[in-house]
């Protein structure tokens, strides 16, 4: 069994629309431990099992965690599930059949770090996500789970779903915070960090769906039971959104270090029709594009950080050998030019002379320094962008420079 | 303090300042581009990249406070083209014709451009081009040229609390434009011009009335006369590379009269006026049990604000004309009858610091034959100077003419109206020794000067303490209006003025306008004031002779028809 | 539809709601779009300038300032979806509708776009028609969503 279910274990096994079904199956327990320790004990716990951000950059939980707790005065959490990587899927499917593990893991980080006011966001494209959220909400509330004086243990923390309206970089999180505010989602200069200043100035801490449905596990089990599972680098399980040209397409919980071979072959069960694989994209379209011998790659945070990326997601998207690398290069790179915010030059600017330069190899009329001039493109807006999005758009672009470098040269015009 | 070194040089500094401070502060230059002093960090243009050891991205300078024992190259080849990489991208979404813009050899980034050694473009033009927005007669819009600082939108919606301007769209199809993508307008834009004052290029601009002076000048049936605003004394000789601050009101006569203007007045005679009328005025409504606080009315910015936004506190504004309206209609009557010239062959122009005095001199209300404007043409600082360079002028050099007469006679209480608080100044200088009908022991009512956004001070009229209020920008002024408007404002008179620093901030003044010009401008204002031989408008010998062979009394039936007008609301 | 005015006593006087509000108000109207009237009137109710309101709705995709079709078909194009038959299914849509990207049908009754990622990539191809989301979409399947749609109305 290549699977292991931690975060997806009630998928199927429990009614989303039913607290009580959530409460059957383990549910609250995580939460009612949480609160019979002293909240710092909850972030020790999170920072033993050493459990990294789901959301795709990484980054250990419990320092965000810890930093929010030390702030004074009123702070936010924010749950992130506005999942607008193309290819990934599964914050979508935790909202939709586990959403009470995501009030938990939000309630106990609220009472980890003293936040009496936490959002739910998510994007707009997920309306059966929101319904279900709503009602998850107000079934938390009418049991004590959430609202004033939760479990008795005299903390508050209310809850709300905020819906996107259309806008990728809003997974971002000062575009985020803007958007909870009620404006564009254009982002903002770091530092300072969100846990310093995020939504109206205040502490902020933003998660992902899958991080925050960790917490009550890592609560109940301990964080060092946690830790057992996965990589020295990277602990846990990692849902993986499985999609392309797969047989088996679909979402998977596999530890931290299992291959990407063994996805897309064991789960996945190969390439339909048994065609070859002409690459794969990680993460999403921000991720980058790797070749089939590339594939025994482990699912690992620290293996991931060689792309500057969002590789972290867990998408794998299998694309086989009827695709051009321009096709999908062409697609993500239009991708970027229609979802950057616009603030910052080099993005704004960037992207559409990105696309025109694919074109011209896309159509056989590049030539040396078009090249040249790719490369140099890529790498300046990836160094200079203001936020998340044309700091890591340009990583499938750099990574097929590097993989793929024939296909270039295959197009250009001497 | 902070230890860091900067291109190899060590460098200290105080905590919290950022890399390009600290960085400049040791006369090491980091060009910026959507960067302006007073207004918020945007770090949008990405130009004042440096690179930090140990960090793979190139962060902003603008943004980047210093740590101990950071090192930082602002040089380096990977800077470098990074930044020339930025521009370059900037300019293939910008309209280039440079030597079509009015902003050529006075923009910012033809001037960084140029300083990045960019003589040729990587990267084809997207430049997908929309119309341009020139249907009033204050500012034009041109899209095509805008580089979406962001600096306009922040002027607007955080100075003066307008939010006229915002980016509409994303990506590389955002633009900057008013709601809708509409057209500017005076149903909700007060032509205050500060947009254009700080935008880098020329994507915002006063509507260019030169020409229509040049074509008046030429003419030899006209009579052409001119008149100077207090704050351009100030601030012109900056248009010709003379130092923020320089005083220059003789050479401003000068060089009209060496442009061909048949006689140059100054405005500073119907500020005076303005003193006596609006000073007369305060102290009715005080008797009379008038509508109070009373709120100046001076500032055309001010009265399409209130027009717009609080069309109920329209009574608390006097009644009288500003300045250069006064001065409009006392040249089309006074001054036509006593030089026997037609009046349909006056033709009045204005030097004002101001772009909403443009919208001004077109106002129905502003025609005293009802048919032709008072004031025909109304030029910025800046278009004065353009047509002094575009004469060969020198300058700095001109040997200097004192005014023209019958206005001849000024006070330093009219040329304090260009500095915010001046105008109260003035008044209180006045409404004092009427009231209280003694001299005042110490002229300069200081608690009214500098450049806090809310200015307070108290005066014993006619043994009542009374309390008025100095406001400059118009998110200041929404403070006063909204005590207005609610009935609890403490006082009994206050000034507004719109832009930043009153009319010497104004948005038609010289480029570069920022709080250390401003502080430099105020300062030569009050030097004017300082070096006059009189200092209160009632002492104003012309005033009075004015008042005796024309006007006859303050508020009086003349003075009714020519000096005075009323607003309207327009709201939706 | 309901009135704008229940739609802003529904929510906090604060202009943090914004997007709540325009999203459940153009939800409401079936031409699915914000008009001038009424950005006017959020305006006044939140006390914020109307260019934001405008700078919020052309920001995100979901929110219009022109009127659309009743039913809002948008079709997926991103990488998962494009391997599998994407563009295709698009074009069938076009054949169907009689229009391309970003236009609408002379009835009013269909619009349509291209979307980003539905997040339905283990059931692409994927469309979205108003809130509801269609996966698995083949050109037959597409043809009888429409023609179900155009039943629905008659």
């Amino acid at each position: 069994m290549i699977q292991e279910k931690i975060v997806s274990k009630r998928f199927g096994k429990v009614n989303p629309l039913s607290i009580d079904s959530y409460i059957k199956y383990d549910g609250y327990k995580g939460l009612e431990k949480a609160v019979s320790n002293h909240p710092t004990q909850v972030i020790d716990e999170i920072e033993k099992s050493r459990i990294r951000g789901r959301g795709g950059a990484g980054f250990p939980a419990h320092i965000k965690a810890r930093a929010l707790a030390n702030a004074s005065g009123p702070k936010f959490i924010v749950c992130n599930g506005d999942e607008g990587e193309p290819g990934n899927f599964k914050d979508r499917m935790l909202m939709e059949n586990d959403p009470h593990a995501i009030v938990e893991g939000m309630v106990i980080m609220a009472y980890a770090t003293g936040a009496k006011k936490g959002y739910v966001y998510i994007r707009g494209e997920y309306q059966n996500a929101i319904k279900i959220m709503k009602a998850t909400i107000q079934a938390a509330e009418e049991k004590g789970f959430l609202g004033e004086n939760i479990l008795n243990k005299g903390f508050d923390f209310k809850l709300e779903v905020r819906s996107g309206a259309g806008s990728y970089v809003v997974g971002e999180e000062f575009s985020m915070i803007e958007s909870i505010e009620g404006k564009p989602g254009r982002s903002r200069v770091k530092p300072p960090f969100p846990t310093d200043k995020g939504i109206h100035d205040r502490p902020t801490l933003i998660n992902n769906v899958e991080t925050f449905v960790n917490f009550p596990y890592i609560v109940l089990v301990g964080g060092e039971e946690f830790a057992k599972v996965g990589t020295a680098s990277s602990t846990g399980t990692k849902l993986i959104s499985l999609s392309g040209n797969v047989k088996n397409k679909g979402l998977y919980e596999v530890p931290f270090g299992t291959s990407i071979r063994d996805v897309i072959f064991q789960l996945g069960k190969g390439v339909r029709n048994n065609k070859p694989i002409k690459m794969v994209q990680l993460g999403g379209a921000s991720g980058p594009i790797i070749p089939e011998y590339m594939l025994d790659m482990s699912i690992d945070f620290d293996r991931f950080e060689n792309f500057d990326s969002k590789t972290g997601t867990g998408a794998i998207i299998v694309i086989d050998d009827r695709y051009d690398i321009f096709d999908v290069l062409l697609i993500n790179m239009k991708f970027f030019v229609h979802q950057s915010c616009g603030k910052c030059a080099p993005c704004r600017e960037g992207h559409i002379q990105i696309v025109n330069l694919l074109n011209k190899f896309k159509t056989h009329r590049a030539t040396e320094k078009d090249l040249m001039s790719l490369e140099n493109l890529a790498k300046v807006i990836q160094q200079t962008s203001l936020c998340g999005l044309g700091q890591t758009s340009m990583t499938s672009i750099i990574s097929s420079l590097r993989y793929f470098r024939d296909d270039y040269f295959a197009k250009v015009r001497y | 303090m902070v230890n860091l070194k900067i291109n190899n040089i060590d460098v200290q500094v105080e905590e919290n300042t950022t890399i390009l401070e600290a960085a400049r502060r040791n006369h090491i230059d980091i060009p910026t581009l959507c960067n302006y002093p007073d207004l918020s960090i945007k770090s949008e243009c990405r130009v004042c990249v440096v690179e930090i050891d140990g960090q793979k991205k190139l962060p902003t300078s603008c943004s980047t406070i210093v740590r101990e024992g950071m090192v930082v190259n602002t040089n380096s080849p990977k800077v470098l083209n990074a930044r020339k990489t930025i521009i370059e991208l900037i300019l293939a979404n910008h309209d280039a014709n440079c030597t079509a813009c009015p902003k050529n050899l006075n923009c910012e980034l033809q001037a960084l451009a140029n300083k990045l050694g960019i003589d040729k473009n990587r990267f084809p033009t997207v430049l997908e081009v929309q119309p341009v927005d020139d249907h009033n007669p204050v500012l034009v819009r041109n899209i095509n040229r805008c580089i979406k600082c962001g600096r306009c939108i922040d002027m607007c919606k955080n100075v003066q609390s307008m939010g006229v301007l915002d980016v509409m769209g994303r990506s590389k199809d955002s633009k900057i434009t008013p709601a809708y993508g509409k057209y500017l307008s005076d149903e909700f834009c007060t032509y205050c011009g500060q947009c254009s004052s700080v935008c880098p290029v020329g994507a915002i601009i006063e509507k260019d009335d030169t020409d229509r002076v040049w074509e008046a000048l030429n003419n030899p049936s006209l009579h052409v006369i001119v008149q100077v605003a207090p704050a351009v004394r100030v601030s012109l000789g900056e248009e010709v590379g003379m130092a923020p601050g320089s005083i220059v009101t003789e050479k401003v006569v000068a060089a009209l009269k060496y442009l061909g203007f048949d006689a140059v007045f100054d405005t500073d005679f119907t500020a005076d006026l303005t003193i006596i009328e609006e000073g007369n005025e305060l102290i009715e409504r005080v008797t009379n049990g008038g509508t109070l606080p009373m709120m100046t009315s001076c500032c055309p910015g001010w009265i399409n604000f209130a027009e717009q936004k609080y069309p109920e506190i329209l009574d608390h504004i006097s009644t009288c004309k500003s300045p250069q309206q006064m001065f409009g209609a006392l040249a089309k009557s006074y001054y036509a009858e006593k030089m026997n010239i037609k009046p349909e062959d006056l033709f009045v122009v204005s030097i004002m610091p101001c772009t909403a005095k443009k919208y001004e001199a077109q106002r129905k209300e502003m025609r005293i034959d009802n048919i032709n404007p008072d004031v025909d043409v109304v030029l910025t600082t800046r278009e004065l100077g353009k047509m002094i360079r575009q004469m060969g002028i020198n300058f700095e050099d001109i040997q200097e003419i004192p005014f023209d007469k019958p206005f001849g006679i000024t006070t330093g209480a009219a040329a304090i109206f260009g500095a915010t608080g001046g105008v109260m100044e003035a008044a209180l200088r006045t409404v004092y020794e009427v009231v209280n009908k003694e001299e005042l022991q110490d002229i300069n009512f200081t608690q009214v000067r500098g450049t806090d956004g809310i200015k307070e001070a108290e005066v014993v009229l006619g043994g009542q303490k009374v309390k008025v209020a100095v406001a400059h920008t118009l998110a200041n002024a929404k403070i006063l209006c909204e005590q207005v408007k609610a009935g609890t404002s403490p006082y009994t008179f206050i000034e507004i003025m719109t832009c930043p620093g009153g009319c010497i901030g104004g948005g038609g003044q010289p480029y570069g306008t920022t709080n250390a010009v401003r502080e430099k401008r105020i300062e030569a204002t009050y030097n004017v004031d300082e070096d006059m031989p009189i200092r209160k408008s009632h002492e104003n010998p012309d005033i009075i002779a004015l008042y005796d062979e024309y006007l006859l009394k303050p508020l009086g039936k003349k003075s009714h028809h020519l000096l005075h007008t009323h607003y309207s609301s327009r709201n939706k | 539809m309901m009135l704008l005015k229940e739609i802003l006593s529904k929510y906090p006087q604060d202009p943090e709601y914004l997007i709540e509000i325009l999203l459940d108000y153009q939800t409401s109207k079936k031409t699915h779009y914000i008009s001038a009237e009424d950005v006017s009137r959020i305006s006044q109710h939140l006390d914020i300038p109307e260019s934001q309101i405008c700078s919020v709705i052309s920001f995100y995709t979901l929110l219009s300032m022109e009127p659309k079709g009743r039913y809002v078909v948008q079709i997926c194009h991103d990488v998962p979806c494009f391997v599998n038959d994407a563009a295709n299914i698009y074009e069938v849509l076009v054949e169907l509708l009689g229009i391309s990207e970003g236009e609408t049908t002379p009835d009013n009754l269909f619009t349509l776009e291209i979307t980003e990622c539905l997040g339905c990539c283990n059931e692409s191809p994927a469309m979205r028609v108003n809130n509801q989301v269609y996966t698995n979409l083949t050109p037959a399947k597409v043809e009888k969503i429409i023609s179900d749609l155009r039943g629905e109305v008659k």
